[in-house]
């Protein structure tokens, strides 16, 4: 009997495997025809982090159905090359080699940083736009030297750089003082804004991670006050956003208070009182409930039959932006395509979505938010 | 120098803060030689009932230093409870079992207490009501020391020298004294140790409820982890001043929080434990019984 089970375990095994490769086979026999768009679509699709990567295929196959649907991009049709890299650096240069020989006109991926930045040189050297719905490392986009990448999504250092523009131009403060609270994301946030500030040619007094938990601050407040800042950014979550923010309001220190998504949360306004009153924190913005993400998660449940996972808005809009463009310069040519990317304003579920020369999606991302009478309220 | 006296004062009141918990540490070792590690707990507990009871007193409508002192006394009656039943429970009957068994449970008690308030009560920070009012004579100063500071730095030093007469000159304290000298002879002598012990730990548990009131009026938030933290920083100011001696604790407490007060303000807050332990470390290689301990050879 146990032997059986094993049998029908090993058949159904195989059957799977061979269902995999016949899937591929279609793909394969239509290559020849010159009249389709190949779209190729990397990520994570097996391994641990495959939950990462299977919403954004599901979004390109519907995005790809809908307008094969109506016709097409420029009357040809898009047909999707779906590879995985299972988040791996060096799968993903393996599937970037595989998609570059098939002759892939963009690729819609890949998922993870890590694998993004192991693929993105060999695209580079063959001309084909790249546009992540994920990769959130910051050199991906700032160090320039990766033209033809794209995101649809914020970098990791978006919510400093919204602090740093903020602080500059809107209160127009220059001396400024960062606290974290030595995690990484703290740490990570409090450094990205330093690096900003200086760039920004402001003068950072303090920059200090403080103890999570500690039974009081008051000494870090002191200094705060010793060392003559205008303007506090704090980079941490909200126990210790709270406890810093109360003990500055009761010695009298009434200088903006700066912090990020792990303090733009209830819990930091029921706790902190009267005293969260006026605090300022970045935040994503919210675009789940405009009509077309409404539309594009709608469409996920009746395909699908379930809600759609992570990254899934991210990739439907990246994919969207990037059949746009193609259409828009009426050819897959490199330049063409890069060049409607950055111009044309795309109606995505994100929002309306356009890229500016480093690849970073203009009017996506964070903004800032202040506490006004008990409730964080967009700052205008 | 304002910048130096404001350091100061805050770390006198840290270091206030420290000791006040440390006094309950220090006075369970020195009778009992037991690290009593669910001491920070009872702190917890007690923040937690003065919320609790401060909520329904202000909707009775008390308010002010009523308002304080109730809340307080209901705190302190409430985490007395809870340390006189621990002891009954877990240290009593190890008594007299290898000091290791009793070291453990009370670990034990610790972890459980604060899973016990994590199911009874909630894992969120909770916004702790500021009960102790702003004194308008302290107004002008409050950029160097606010109401709070001054009150916990003042509770310390009464409570330290009640405690310290309590010890020398009451008939209770000097059954103390005689127990932690010898149980076996103090016991033959007519002295009623279990009684002694839970008295203790009355006293020691009333101390940290005081402690947590205080503290978190100060701070402004309370949630079921605070005690550890906290616990952990006064038992090392116990260990600074001498285990044992009460003293010796507070200015253990006190010493503890100028290093710290004063290597974030000079140095980086992100080194202020390392120094702080630094000093521990330094301390107990010349001083191993701490400052005010006394070193006595092992009893045998």
């Amino acid at each position: 009997m146990k032997k059986l089970v094993y049998l029908l375990g090993i058949l159904l095994l195989v059957f799977m495997v061979s269902g995999c490769s016949k899937d591929k086979g279609e793909v394969e026999a239509k290559k020849p025809d010159a009249g389709i768009i190949k779209l190729g679509v990397a990520g994570a699709y097996s391994g641990d982090l495959a939950s990462y990567g299977l919403p954004s295929a599901n979004a390109a196959r519907l995005v790809v159905d809908q307008i094969n649907k109506k016709g097409g991009v420029n009357g040809k049709q898009v047909v999707i090359l779906q590879e995985d890299d299972v988040c791996k650096p060096e799968v993903a240069t393996n599937v970037a080699i595989k998609l570059v020989s098939a002759k892939t006109d963009a690729i819609m991926g890949h998922i993870c940083s890590g694998a993004t930045k192991a693929a993105i040189n060999i695209y580079k050297d063959a001309n084909i736009v790249v546009i992540s719905p994920s990769a959130t490392n910051v050199d991906l986009t700032k160090s320039g030297k990766y033209p033809n990448f794209f995101r649809t999504i914020s970098p990791d250092d978006a919510q400093a750089m919204m602090q740093v523009n903020f602080v500059m131009n809107k209160l127009k403060l220059n001396t400024v003082a960062i606290i974290h609270d030595k995690g990484d994301y703290g740490k990570g946030l409090a450094e990205f804004a330093r690096d900003g500030f200086k760039e920004a040619g402001a003068s950072v007094v303090l920059f200090e991670g403080v103890t999570p938990g500690a039974v009081d601050y008051s000494a870090v407040v002191q200094k705060i006050r010793h060392s003559g800042a205008q303007v506090v950014i704090f980079g941490g979550y909200h126990p210790e956003a709270s406890k810093i923010v109360s003990q500055m309001r009761k010695v009298g220190m009434d200088i903006p208070f700066i912090s990020d998504d792990g303090v733009r949360d209830n819990t930091f306004i029921k706790v902190a009182g009267k005293y969260a009153e006026g605090v300022y924190a970045t935040g994503p913005i919210d675009t789940t409930q405009s009509p077309e993400a409404q539309a594009a998660i709608k469409l996920h449940k009746e395909v699908y039959g379930e809600e759609p996972g992570a990254f899934y808005l991210n990739a439907y809009a990246a994919t969207e932006c990037l059949l746009n463009a193609i259409e828009k310069a009426g050819s897959t040519d490199y330049d063409a395509v890069t060049k409607a990317l950055r111009t044309e304003w795309v109606n995505t579920p994100l929002g309306k979505v356009s890229f500016d020369e480093r690849g970073d999606a203009k009017g996506i991302g964070f903004s800032i938010y202040q506490v006004v009478d008990g409730v964080y309220v967009p700052v205008k | 120098m304002e910048y130096f006296f404001q350091l100061f004062l805050g770390g006198l009141t840290r270091g206030s803060i420290y000791a006040l918990i440390a006094l309950g540490y220090t006075m369970v070792y020195g009778i009992i030689q037991l690290i009593n590690f669910a001491h920070g707990e009872i702190y917890m507990i007690g923040a937690f009932t003065a919320l609790i009871a401060a909520s329904i007193l202000s909707l009775l409508g008390f308010s002010g230093i009523s308002l304080l002192v109730l809340a307080s006394l209901v705190a302190i009656v409430y985490s007395s409870a809870y340390g006189y039943t621990i002891e009954k429970i877990a240290y009593k009957p190890l008594r007299k079992a290898p000091r290791l068994a009793p070291l453990i449970s009370a670990i034990g008690m610790s972890i459980f207490l604060q899973n016990y308030v994590l199911i009874a009560q909630t894992s969120d920070f909770l916004s702790f009501p500021t009960l102790i009012p702003d004194f308008s004579f302290m107004e002008p100063y409050k950029n160097i020391m606010r109401s709070s500071e001054l009150v916990i730095v003042l509770t310390t030093a009464a409570v330290m020298v009640a405690l310290t007469l309590f010890i020398r000159y009451t008939s209770m304290g000097k059954a103390m004294r005689a127990t932690s000298q010898d149980q076996t002879m103090a016991k033959l002598l007519g002295v009623n140790v279990d009684r002694v012990v839970s008295v203790t730990f009355i006293i020691g548990s009333s101390l940290a409820a005081l402690g947590g009131i205080l503290i978190s009026s100060h701070i402004g938030q309370i949630n079921f982890y605070i005690g550890f933290i906290v616990g952990i920083k006064a038992f090392t100011a116990a260990v600074l001043g001498g285990i044992g001696s009460i003293p010796g604790a507070v200015l253990g407490g006190l010493i503890l929080g100028w290093t710290e007060s004063f290597a974030t303000g000079y140095v980086s807050s992100d080194y202020e434990d390392v120094f702080a332990f630094c000093l521990l470390v330094l301390i107990l290689i010349f001083r191993p019984a701490g400052i005010l301990g006394r070193s006595s050879s092992e009893k045998v």
